[in-house]
């Protein structure tokens, strides 16, 4: 059997899987205990048989469900398989958390959110597998639609109800985007397959089209800039398991599609096309850490966060395109695999920071940051998984985030090379931009750590949070054990995106890799740069072993616990820390004018003085304000033909035969 | 691989940093009390206050979370490593591959965070101030650094900080335009990497304007002395890099035994000028307002964005 064969079969035990659930529709310990898991090791197998496709050459195959005569065409190469790893192993870790997760009395019924969840996975696989536009379109809907009953699932309340509305909304709007993109892809032929659009050569202007349509489709799905609109809300309202596949798994399907569209099925890109990428990724990642820096619900935090990181993506593909335009292949592949590096990564840490709000959601009913703090002591599995999590998030080495991040500085510093002198000018200015981006993600993780984790609880309740149960717990190990073996031994990796860019740019970077082991990466020469995260972790760790020996040989190891010290102040309360708000303070100083701030003080004389301060986006008042408000007055003007009276309809329908007949006559 | 030459040198790299590092905070705080007029203490008053706080036991908060036992040892850990990678004394060491100048700067974000997060583990109103202006500062002086080695690095093709240095030490005396506005720019990311007036007062528990003192308020004994060995490791490591990028002559290149010894002198002659100047900086100017920070720290970042781009402009 072919590994395709192996993954549909999995796809379909999936589907097997969630109708089971079905039938055992309120047994939430049989869905829990027996079935989660049994997806997640679908899971594991799906990851490894798209480990052994990497390696191989395409495979085909056509399945005859759908209408008659069109038939779904897959096709796995290596692009679809290194997709599919990163669904795979993200959704095993997620899987086994959501064992341990679902409870009773939450909304959907646990059996109907086992289909949902499936259903979900599966798409998602379908997707990245579809190799015409038919399959594709219908895949993509599908997976939008599941993900938007999981982000209902709690659908008494209202603002839930609010969110899946909205994300339903975009999700929509962006599939006539892609839609047309195909439209204009297959050039008139009436052939949809990606075959026959690949073989289309589209003059500039047509191409420079469909590839608009694709970033507007694909980056209403990713959340890019002004698009985003929907995913801090859709993403915390989701229960925290589909939270994490939506932020770590989903969104990267449209990374996914863009990649499909921008480098296989449109064979030659243009350069300003890669600068289209650059301007839309460098302004969605700022906006995303800026606000993320100022959220005070910890899921809306994570959702901007990933805003930001999808910016970063964009930033990386684009810096591709512009490569791939000037024939630079073996730089276009390094900004490719930095890009594609940040997949994997930030599929893991952010699933990893979302499934840990669902511990402690669950643990402390609390999603306000206002409201938490020192769950380190309470829940120290999760406080210091999460930790690992914060660190790759911060970009910070040895961790994952690090090495996508290093190359894909390396790959800026390589951009004098290009042939266009303003693209050079700009390029250094990118390349700063990214570096604050980055600067301001350890801020934003810092915030987020040390006001849920650290300090003193905020509420008396947190005395009582219960920590994560055992398989919450495996599943938040697999994941940090993602971030940590990613961040610690790139060069294997780099070894799998090698496959994915040569496809993409008949170029990639591993051979110059290899030559240098497997210890030491280094994207060209020895000369040029050079970054090992195991010897740097483990000079670290040699530096903290010795120091600690030596203390304690010359010196002692005595400790006493004591009162905090807080310059002799005795009389602290635990309100007296800094709040989510108060830490966000300087990014709202600082950033100003990025926000819309409503402020209300309270006078002096206040008997019981308030102070609210909220923070809005300007796209909400400017764009989609407005927006819906001119769709409402368009409606209503339409509205003027309902009158809810049969004779007007009668009118109507005698005025439009008359009209019809004049026409044929004329 | 790894040659014995390169080895030793890389020992006596980490050996001297150590040493050395408690010395020129030292003579930097002997020349600020000579240049304020006050009686200077010894040279030697950091080891003392070393040796002191390592006597003492340590008074742990009973609040603390293992993460705020941690955190010294990793800062520690940290700046260590950066005295080791960066090129004091040898371009040639074992360790200089296994991170270059984007690494470095990760490094010291790393230890940034874990004092961060350890000054909020206590939750008291000062370590959590603290954190958050420590962060504020690192957001945007990180990205200045991180361009003003970029500047470096466009020069001599690389960002390997070995191979900057024998690429700039190696041509004829000529002063790229893009390094002096590199220069200015990194000046003042140390300034307030280091707490240094005009950014933050070493010297200062004053509670409203603290930001480094506010951060390890809860430290004491050898705790303390590790936070405080690993903050001048700190200053120690932005000199050498500074001297590394704009004066890197005298560096040896290779693992010639008598040109690392001979390159002992030259550094401790180029920090104790270089000493020197920072406390007249220091002395010389107020210590200005917490807000007026990011303006100035806005100012090195752009700078930093400037060299890049007077280096591409100019191509020099």
């Amino acid at each position: 059997m072919l590994p395709l064969d192996w993954i549909l079969l999995i796809l379909a035990g999936w589907l097997l899987i969630g109708l089971t659930g079905v039938a055992a529709l309120r047994n939430t310990s049989f869905v829990a205990r027996v079935l989660f898991p049994l997806g997640a090791a679908g899971a594991l197998a799906l990851a490894a048989a798209a480990l052994a496709t990497l390696f191989a050459a395409p495979q085909t195959a056509v399945l005859p469900i759908g209408l008659p005569g069109l038939p779904f065409h897959l096709r796995l190469d290596a692009l679809a398989a290194f997709f599919l790893l990163v669904i795979g192993v993200v959704t095993a870790g997620i899987s086994i958390f959501a064992a341990g997760y679902f409870r009773q009395g939450e909304g959907t019924p646990p059996g109907l959110m086992c289909l949902e969840y499936h259903v979900f996975v599966a798409s998602m696989c379908m997707v990245v597998l579809a190799d015409d536009a038919y399959a594709f379109m219908v895949m993509w809907e599908t997976m939008a639609l599941s993900s938007f009953f999981l982000v209902t699932s709690n659908h008494r309340v209202e603002a839930i109800r609010r969110a899946g509305f909205l994300y339903l909304l975009v999700a929509h709007i962006g599939a006539i985007a892609i839609l047309l993109c195909f439209g204009v892809l297959q050039a008139n032929t009436g052939d949809y397959s990606f075959a026959n659009m690949r073989a289309q050569t589209p003059s500039p202007f047509w191409s420079s089209a469909a590839f608009l349509l694709a970033i507007f489709g694909f980056g209403a799905k990713a959340g890019i800039l002004p698009l985003h609109v929907w995913l801090p809300e859709a993403h915390p309202a989701a229960p925290s398991p589909v939270s994490a596949l939506m932020s770590g798994v989903m969104l990267k399907t449209a990374i996914y599609a863009l990649l499909r569209v921008g480098f296989d099925l449109l064979q030659v890109p243009i350069w300003w096309w890669g600068v289209v990428l650059l301007g839309l990724g460098l302004a969605t990642a700022l906006f995303g850490v800026v606000f993320s820096a100022v959220q005070t619900d910890m899921k809306r935090l994570l959702a901007y966060s990933s805003i930001e990181n999808i910016g970063l993506l964009f930033v990386g593909i684009g810096l591709g395109l512009l490569f791939k335009a000037y024939q630079m292949n073996a730089l276009s592949a390094l900004a490719l695999t930095a890009a594609l590096y940040h997949v994997f990564s930030h599929a893991c840490f952010k699933s990893l920071l979302f499934l840990a709000t669902g511990s402690v959601l669950h643990a402390t009913g609390e999603r306000s940051l206002g409201k938490l703090g020192g769950l380190i002591r309470r829940m120290p599995w999760v406080a210091w998984l999460s930790l690992i999590g914060v660190l790759a998030s911060a970009g910070l080495p040895p961790f994952s985030g690090f090495v996508a991040e290093w190359i894909l500085l390396q790959s800026f510093l390589f951009t004098t090379g290009l042939p266009s002198s303003f693209l050079n000018m700009l390029i250094p200015l990118v390349a700063a931009a990214v570096a604050l981006v980055a600067a301001l993600a350890g801020y934003v993780m810092v915030k987020f750590y040390g006001v849920i984790f650290l300090g003193q609880p905020r509420e008396s309740r947190l005395a009582e949070a219960h920590p994560a149960s055992p398989l919450e717990r495996i599943g938040l190990l697999w994941l940090a054990a993602g971030c940590v073996l990613l961040g610690l031994l790139p060069v294997p990796l780099i070894e799998l995106i090698d496959r994915v860019t040569q496809v993409l740019t008949q170029s990639g970077i591993a051979a110059a890799v290899r030559a240098h082991g497997w210890l030491l990466l280094s994207p060209t020469s020895l000369e040029r740069a050079s970054y090992s995260p195991l010897v740097f972790l483990l000079a670290v760790l040699a530096v903290v072993y010795l120091t600690l020996i030596v203390v304690r040989r010359f010196y002692h190891g005595r400790l006493r616990t004591a009162p905090p010290w807080d310059c002799g102040y005795p009389a602290q309360t635990a309100r007296m820390q800094d709040s989510a708000e108060g830490f966000g303070q300087p990014i709202r100083q600082i950033f100003g004018p990025v926000f819309r701030l409503e402020r209300q003080l309270p006078t002096p004389f206040d008997p019981r003085p308030v102070y609210r301060v909220k923070v809005e986006d300007h796209f909400w008042y400017w764009l989609y304000r407005p927006l819906a408000n001119f769709t409402e007055r368009l409606a209503r003007a339409f509205a003027v033909l309902q009158q809810g009276r049969i004779a007007i309809y009668l009118l109507f329908s005698f005025l439009t035969l008359i009209l019809m007949l004049l026409v044929v006559r004329w | 691989m790894v040659s014995l030459g390169g080895a030793l040198a890389q020992i006596l790299e980490i050996v001297l940093a150590l040493l050395l590092a408690p010395l020129l905070t030292g003579w930097i705080n002997q020349w600020r009390a000579w240049l304020q007029g006050r009686r200077a203490p010894s040279l030697l008053q950091p080891f003392r206050v070393l040796h002191k706080l390592f006597i003492k036991e340590s008074v742990v908060a009973e609040s603390a979370s293992p993460l705020f036992r941690l955190a010294p040892y990793a800062i520690f850990g940290c700046m260590a490593l950066a005295c080791s990678i960066a090129p004091t004394l040898a371009t040639d060491l074992p360790l200089g591959p296994a991170a270059d100048a984007i690494a470095l700067v990760g490094l010291f974000a790393l230890a940034r965070v874990f004092i961060s997060l350890a000054a909020m583990d206590i939750g008291t109103a000062f370590g959590t101030l603290g954190a958050r202006r420590e962060m504020m500062i690192g957001f945007l002086a990180e990205p200045a650094l991180l361009m003003v080695l970029f500047a470096a690095s466009l020069i001599s093709q690389s960002t390997s900080l070995a191979r900057i240095v024998e690429s700039l030490a190696g041509q004829a005396f000529a002063i790229h335009p893009s390094l002096a506005v590199a220069g200015v720019a990194f000046t003042m990311v140390s300034l307030a990497e280091n707490a240094r007036v005009p950014v933050d007062n070493p010297t200062t528990h004053l509670e409203l304007t603290m930001i480094h003192e506010a951060l390890i308020l809860e430290y004491s004994g050898r705790h303390l002395a590790l936070i405080e060995w690993a903050a001048s490791l700190k200053l120690f490591a932005y000199s050498c890099i500074g001297l590394a990028l704009f004066l890197p002559w005298g560096i040896a290149q290779g693992a010639a035994p008598l040109a690392i010894l001979l390159a002992i002198p030259v550094l401790m002659a180029k920090l104790a000028v270089g000493g020197m100047l920072l406390a007249l900086i220091e002395t010389i100017n107020a210590k200005m307002r917490l807000f007026r920070v990011p303006e100035f720290l806005a100012t090195a970042f752009l700078l930093a964005v400037i060299a890049l781009l007077v280096h591409i402009l100019l191509g020099a």
